[in-house]
């Protein structure tokens, strides 16, 4: 999966024409530097939007920063010592990573198997792909929104469902690891299609010829799915975790706009469904208003993100090393 | 590609590139208006503050003014932060903007945010507030006036006529006014309704009613809840939170709150639904019936006395920030739409009580009625009582405590702590928060 490109720019010849006329000076201009300027755009964007919040971030979190004060003494790193010793923040920890295994595991299960389902050849296939895609389209606060009053506790539908099943109303909202799969459904509804197509585009890459000669062997559909399509797919798989990793660990509208009402920031009355995003928001902003120590929990969320990612990182290499070295073998 | 193309591609970049700076570095230009061309007023606010006949009127009488209002009908919890964030980044709060009392004691600790009126002859409008109202919008110091007060939230309790009848209760309002004198004779009432099992709860939440047992106890007894007046955090030492405490647990314990916790979706579908029988209901509270319970439900809500005696419970000023263009205009606004007059015009449209004392001595309020609340004299049911209304004072941290000592309750609500453990918690997280 690891993609090298070539990031140098292609070597010209040298000029062999000495005479330094204003064609040939501006001719080199162009040569040296506006590879510069194409990719300019990116890096001050970047700069602006991406590295300049960053550091900012982690000056604020040095200091007790009262976000409406005209003073902001510094503090060091007391901030992220009292955050380390917070036992609400490892809650909304604990909290973000329960989500996002609730979610992920299941979402790219059900992606694969509707990958392999529109791999086959179906009536009007472009449609059902395209179909897979629209709750990604649909905005995640109007999602979250119709969510939350399905998953009420007394007014709605999966509670009177379950009733019909003999099944005892759930307290949602109240209830830590229910919360936990009521949200993991929000966010799968919207992102098992978007998985699912990424991983018919790897499919599509797999070699016929495996799946011919596998079936002149004798070998079942859910064998060859078994022992071609998903050994194949590892890599991709492998990608599709990191991209939910991010996302998922700093999940906020779909547990934000399940909890509503008075403070439904803390996600419940014993922060049942608090993300750490919801936290650093909680106390940068209402109603703590502590700015500085929100940008400690955004710093630690961020070496958060870096340590799964890293995680993921190591396994892409063993396992995504695995899979090729079984295709040499082929 | 020939080289032509490529140093247009290039020019293309950088013209691209300097076009986008340029847009960050002046987003957000504002409108500057000439002294004397048209002005354009922002008016930010959170509820129903019932201003739109208002603002016509004085557009009218100064044509160079146009008044646009912001955040009609929106939450508190979601306006609040966001004015925080206009005031922290220096940009973006409307030339006047309300500011509900709970955050004004905020506000007041960074007062230079905000325009002091008293720089602007506001001085002279002393006389027409309440004089507990008018010191709230003064810095500790009392040199800088931030806010003019709009209004006070003089206690009441609305109830369902329908469901009442339904449990064998008097529907009249002053039956029912006389049925619970205190809260334990609520909580004996409750009882009654509850065991006539008639499909709805006796009221919607055990923490509105906490906050409004804890209003009106510390008003009658200490005027100070959760801070004393010298802004030492007294939550566990002050009588009176523990006694609103211990009332809500019996109201919890006989089981009468339908646990729809507060300004929720739940809360607003059980408004619809009919789900609970009374609810505690400071003045600004009707019109938030009205508007949740929705034109089905007219006629079928009432008005009675709240148990106990009288109370506050919330009310708003109007500030003008500093980071203003328009300070002189918007400062005449100010002063226009919290004047008696401008009071007795919000009152009519949309509820909230007036803090001037004129206004409310005013025969249009001391004679009103409210259509929706089958006719309930509102003038007298609110009005009679809020010059006698005994503020409660309120700390620095006030709602990040008030928070947890609510959400504390909430947790021994829906049955996930025992009250004493309820109260541990109460206590821990409040001097927590207070800290943070």
């Amino acid at each position: 999966m690891a993609v090298q490109l070539d990031a140098r720019p292609p070597v010209r010849p040298a000029h062999r024409i000495a005479r330094p006329g204003r064609g040939a000076r501006l001719s080199r201009f162009d040569t040296k530097y506006s590879p510069y300027l194409y990719i300019a755009p990116f890096f001050l964007l970047f700069g602006v939007f991406g590295a300049y919040p960053l550091a900012y971030t982690f000056w604020v979190s040095l200091h007790d920063w009262d976000l409406l004060g005209a003073e902001h003494p510094f503090i060091g790193l007391d901030n992220y010592s009292q955050l380390l010793a917070d036992p609400d923040f490892w809650h909304s920890v604990v909290n973000t990573l329960g989500i996002f295994v609730i979610s992920t595991v299941p979402q790219l299960l059900l992606a694969l198997w509707l990958a392999n389902l529109l791999n086959r050849q179906l009536r009007a296939r472009t449609t059902w792909r395209m179909a897979v895609l629209i709750p990604n389209v649909t905005s995640t606060a109007a999602v979250a929104i119709v969510f939350a009053v399905l998953f009420g506790r007394e007014f709605g539908m999966i509670n009177w469902l379950l009733d019909h099943v003999g099944v005892d109303a759930i307290d949602w909202k109240a209830n830590r690891l229910a919360s936990w799969v009521a949200i993991s459904t929000m966010v799968d509804w919207r992102w098992t299609g978007y998985n699912a197509l990424i991983f018919l585009a790897a499919m599509q890459a797999i070699p016929r010829d495996l799946y011919e000669s596998a079936s002149i062997d004798g070998a079942s559909r859910s064998r060859q799915f078994w022992s071609i399509t998903v050994p194949l797919l590892k890599p991709t798989i492998i990608f599709a975790v990191i991209i939910s990793t991010i996302g998922g660990l700093q999940l906020f509208t779909e547990p934000r706009m399940f909890n509503s009402g008075t403070n439904a920031i803390r996600g419940g009355p014993l922060r049942e469904s608090q993300t750490v995003t919801m936290y650093m928001f909680e106390n940068a902003f209402a109603p703590h208003y502590n700015f500085g120590y929100g940008s400690a929990i955004a710093w630690l969320l961020f070496a958060l993100i870096a340590v799964v990612a890293a995680i993921n990182v190591l396994l892409l290499r063993r396992l995504g090393g695995g899979a090729a070295r079984k295709e040499d073998s082929r | 590609m020939g080289t032509f193309t490529r140093r247009r591609l290039a020019a293309v970049a950088l013209v691209a590139t300097t076009a986008l700076l340029g847009a960050t570095a002046c987003g957000g230009g504002e409108d500057k208006a000439a002294a004397d061309g048209p002005v354009t007023l922002t008016v930010d606010v959170f509820g129903q503050f019932g201003y739109d006949e208002l603002y016509k009127e004085y557009m009218a009488s100064h044509p160079n003014v146009k008044i646009v209002e912001r955040g009609t009908g929106s939450n508190l919890d979601e306006y609040s932060p966001k004015l925080t964030q206009w005031l922290a980044a220096g940009k973006g709060a409307g030339d006047i903007v309300a500011i509900e009392e709970g955050l004004l004691v905020e506000y007041k600790a960074n007062p230079q945010n905000f325009v002091n009126l008293l720089d602007h002859g506001a001085a002279d409008l002393k006389g027409n507030f309440l004089d507990w109202k008018w010191n709230q919008g003064l810095t500790a110091d009392g040199k800088q006036l931030i806010g003019l007060g709009t209004d006070v939230g003089g206690m009441a309790m609305c109830y369902r006529k329908d469901l009442f009848a339904k449990a064998g209760l008097p529907t009249d309002r002053d039956a029912v006014s006389k049925l619970w004198p205190t809260w334990q004779d609520y909580v004996k009432v409750g009882e009654q309704f509850k065991a006539k099992n008639p499909g709805a709860a006796f009221l919607d939440a055990a923490t509105n009613t906490f906050n409004t047992i804890l209003l009106q106890t510390a008003g009658n007894t200490s005027g100070y809840s959760y801070y004393d007046t010298s802004n030492n955090l007294v939550v566990d030492s002050n009588p009176a939170v523990k006694q609103a405490y211990d009332t809500t647990m019996d109201i919890i314990d006989s089981g009468l709150s339908g646990k729809y916790g507060s300004w929720s979706e739940e809360w607003v579908s059980a408004f619809k639904q009919g789900k609970f029988a009374t609810i505690a209901c400071p003045a600004w509270m009707t019109g938030v019936i009205e508007g949740n319970a929705g034109p089905g439900a007219k006629g079928k809500w009432d008005i009675a006395q709240v148990p106990g005696n009288g109370g506050n419970w919330g009310g708003s000023f109007l500030a003008v920030p500093k980071q203003g263009k328009h300070q002189a205009e918007a400062i005449e606004l100010a002063k226009f739409l919290t004047s008696a007059k401008g009071q007795i015009g919000a009152f009519k449209a949309k509820g909230p009580l007036p803090s001037s004392p004129q206004a409310l001595d005013d025969p249009a309020i001391v004679d009103s009625k409210n259509a929706y609340f089958s006719d309930a004299p509102v003038g007298k049911i609110f009005a009679a009582g809020a010059k006698s209304l005994k503020p409660v004072y309120m700390g620095p941290k006030n709602q990040a405590v008030r928070t947890e000592v609510e959400n504390a309750v909430r947790t021994v609500e829906l049955g996930k702590r025992t009250p004493e453990q309820g109260w541990t918690d109460a206590v821990e997280n409040a001097k927590k928060a207070a800290a943070k």
